[in-house]
């Protein structure tokens, strides 16, 4: 068995992957009763442990590490399909965006917590920071999105200085409790502030980009797509360059420091790591990212709400960090993934989503620490073809 | 290279520091709460000297380094380095002066390669722009490929499995070859002191002989780094040190050449106690 796959070369597999991904996931997405997305997990599990008993994973690990470009590319290739596929349906675009966002601002957790374990419960906060940001200036300003967007990750990286200093100088419970608390406040803040539209909250207009605005369909040969469509692109856009982003900060000389930062201050500190720095770079890196993706989301749902950025949601964020494996990109963004798609699929769950979250969260903490996708071991470039046997 | 334009600091007789003596420690002190950890120590390290920090448990070997490394604040005294006052700077500020060290219980990252863990010992000399680190990937690759070479030759003087699995986690290695890792961490910036705390912790006789003529070697390469090292191990202290201090409940008892300190009363006293009294 394998002898099966164990002589392709590591780029096919890791297409024929992809393939197996994209083809599954269409099908998922098209299911409609809980009985068949049940036994679709349970053949995606089935498969997935397949894969690795014919060796079929190893290969597509061996290309991630050799050629990391292009299996980012087909990555990008199956998201794009994707929606390509579902074009025309409103409802999901709107999940596949949301995915992408949640995943993107799992990757900004990812560098507060996955590298530099500085952690944040106030994720959402954070988010909604971007979506409110989007909310005030797509209404009230002729910013182009290309602007907004960044302006919405810059207020949020802005209003994160606030917990700079408490997040810096606490050390573990501590700073969780301290975040914890700005999560709860901000949505206290939200609903008391007539001006943010209180608990009511607000209408965000659609962002247009040079005339073209993202709240009509395109007409893209003959066929007139979701309006959605327009945000499923520009959240491909915002996952694709964070996802890179992450990536180069993660294989530099800087992640190295984040991750030295949160395995050993004191011997850190002893090799000329600045701590603080670290620590702050990484909360405002992570920030920005986490506030340019709420930017993008308030403006797709079109009304923005102080209940859509909850404690409960931060939890939610956490929880797609620690199911993908604490700094592992590609963890993060299949970890999304289920975590946003699964309760909408499965009616049943829906109500107990964030029972059945805390289970999954506390299984994988005792039964697999690493995460679904465990991060691979740093390297800096792309691994010589010899690691690739 | 000698620094010229740093003006020297004086010591306590107000003459500059002569170029010989690297390190001059003058009346260190340091309390923890009613506890005296050190008291009033002083002694100096000419350049390419091994002094052997002797002592027995508890009586400030490792605080004295947590002081000069700037882990701890003194109360008291001060550390001249190299024509500088460091007396209270941050351990970041001491690592850049050029002081390295490696811990008494092995402080590696043991989830990250061996090449990761000996880079984080290169800071100083890495660059670390966010513009050159994310943007500039060529410029980078470069300084990637050349320091995985310089590490490799390095990690290679100590144990040729670890130049071969430079992209292997240390979680997995025994304790030996952590202990390596360690310390090409500390030279791989080529510092002008290396600070050993207890190398032969954790590992056989024959292992910490081997380790020491493997750092004397590296020493010789490298031409002129001077070593503190703190054993208890004997046997590591006469073959290495050229000088020796002892230290008890936080004080100076005895310096000289292991011979002498060897043959002192108060030395012997120490660790063997006495009926008498200090």
């Amino acid at each position: 068995m394998n002898q099966l796959f164990s002589r392709m070369p590591p780029l096919a597999a890791a297409a024929l992957a992809a393939l197996l991904a994209f083809v599954f996931a269409v099908v998922f997405m098209e299911q409609e009763s809980d009985v068949a997305v049940i036994s679709l997990l349970a053949l995606g599990a089935v498969a997935a442990w397949g894969a690795g008993r014919v060796g079929l994973s190893r290969r597509v690990s061996a290309a991630a590490a050799t050629r990391p470009g292009a299996v980012a590319a087909l990555g990008g290739a199956v998201a794009l399909g994707l929606l390509a596929v579902f074009a025309e349906d409103h409802f999901p675009l709107l999940m596949l965006s949301t995915v992408m966002l949640y995943a993107t601002v799992a990757l900004g957790l990812n560098v507060q917590f996955g590298y530099t374990g500085v952690v944040n419960f106030a994720g959402a906060a954070f988010f909604g920071i971007g979506a409110y940001t989007a909310a005030e200036l797509v209404g009230r300003t002729a910013l182009p999105p290309i602007l907004v967007l960044p302006l919405g990750g810059l207020i949020a990286a802005v209003v994160g200085l606030v917990l700079v200093v408490p997040v810096v100088r606490t050390r573990g419970h501590y700073a969780a409790v301290v975040t914890i608390a700005f999560s709860v406040l901000f949505k206290t803040f939200l609903e008391v502030n007539d001006t943010l539209g209180g608990p009511q909250g607000l209408s965000v207009a659609p962002l247009s980009l040079f005339g073209w605005s993202f709240g009509e369909g395109p007409e893209i040969l003959g066929i007139s797509a979701s309006f959605y469509l327009n945000y499923a692109l520009a959240a491909l856009a915002v996952l694709a360059l964070a996802f890179v982003m992450v990536r180069r900060l993660e294989r530099s000389w800087i992640g190295l420091s984040l991750d030295a930062v949160r395995l050993d201050e004191t011997a850190s500190a002893c090799y000329g790591i600045g701590i603080r720095r670290s620590k702050i770079l990484a909360f405002v890196v992570g920030n920005l990212v986490i506030g340019t993706a709420g930017a993008l989301y308030g403006s797709m749902l079109g009304y923005i709400a102080p209940t859509s950025f909850t404690f409960s949601d931060s939890l939610i964020l956490v929880a797609i960090v620690l199911l993908g494996g604490m700094g592992s990109p590609w963890g993060t963004v299949f970890a999304a993934a289920i975590v946003v798609i699964l309760p909408e699929k499965l009616q049943a769950i829906q109500e107990y989503r964030f029972l059945l979250f805390s289970v999954v969260v506390m299984a994988i903490l005792l039964f697999r620490p690493e995460g679904l996708l465990p991060r691979a071991v740093r390297r800096y470039m792309p691994a010589p073809k010899e690691v690739a046997r | 290279m000698m620094q010229v334009e740093t003006a020297l600091a004086l010591d306590t007789l107000g003459l500059p520091i002569t170029p010989e003596r690297l390190l001059d420690i003058q009346g260190l002190a340091k309390s923890f709460g009613g506890v005296r950890a050190l008291n009033d120590v002083s002694f100096s390290l000419g350049r390419g000297e091994i002094l052997g920090l002797i002592g027995p448990n508890g009586s400030g070997k490792t605080t004295s380094f947590n002081v000069l490394t700037g882990l701890y604040r003194p109360d008291g005294g001060k550390i001249l380095f190299d024509g500088a006052d460091i007396t209270g700077n941050s351990p970041q500020a001491v690592y850049r002066a050029g002081i390295a060290r490696t811990f008494q219980r092995s402080r590696l990252c043991l989830e990250l390669s061996i090449f990761d863990n000996i880079m984080v010992g290169n800071h100083a000399r890495l660059n670390h722009g966010l513009m050159f680190n994310l943007f500039q990937r060529k410029a980078f690759r470069l300084e990637v490929e050349s320091a995985l070479a310089e590490a490799t030759e390095l990690a290679a003087s100590f144990s040729p499995n670890l130049a071969a699995a430079m992209f292997e986690p240390v979680g997995a290695l025994p304790m030996i070859e952590r202990r390596r890792i360690e310390i090409c961490r500390a030279l791989i910036s080529r510092p002008k002191l290396l600070l050993l705390d207890e190398p032969s912790a954790g590992m056989t006789h024959d292992e910490t002989h081997q380790l020491m003529d493997d750092i004397l070697a590296v020493r010789e390469r490298q031409g002129g780094l001077s070593i503190i090292i703190i054993e208890h191990e004997m046997g590591v202290i006469e073959r290495v040190s050229d000088h020796c201090v002892v230290l008890n409940y936080g004080e100076k008892i005895a310096e000289g050449s292991y011979q002498d300190i060897a043959s002192d009363r108060l030395v012997q006293e120490a660790y063997l106690g006495s009926e008498v009294g200090r």
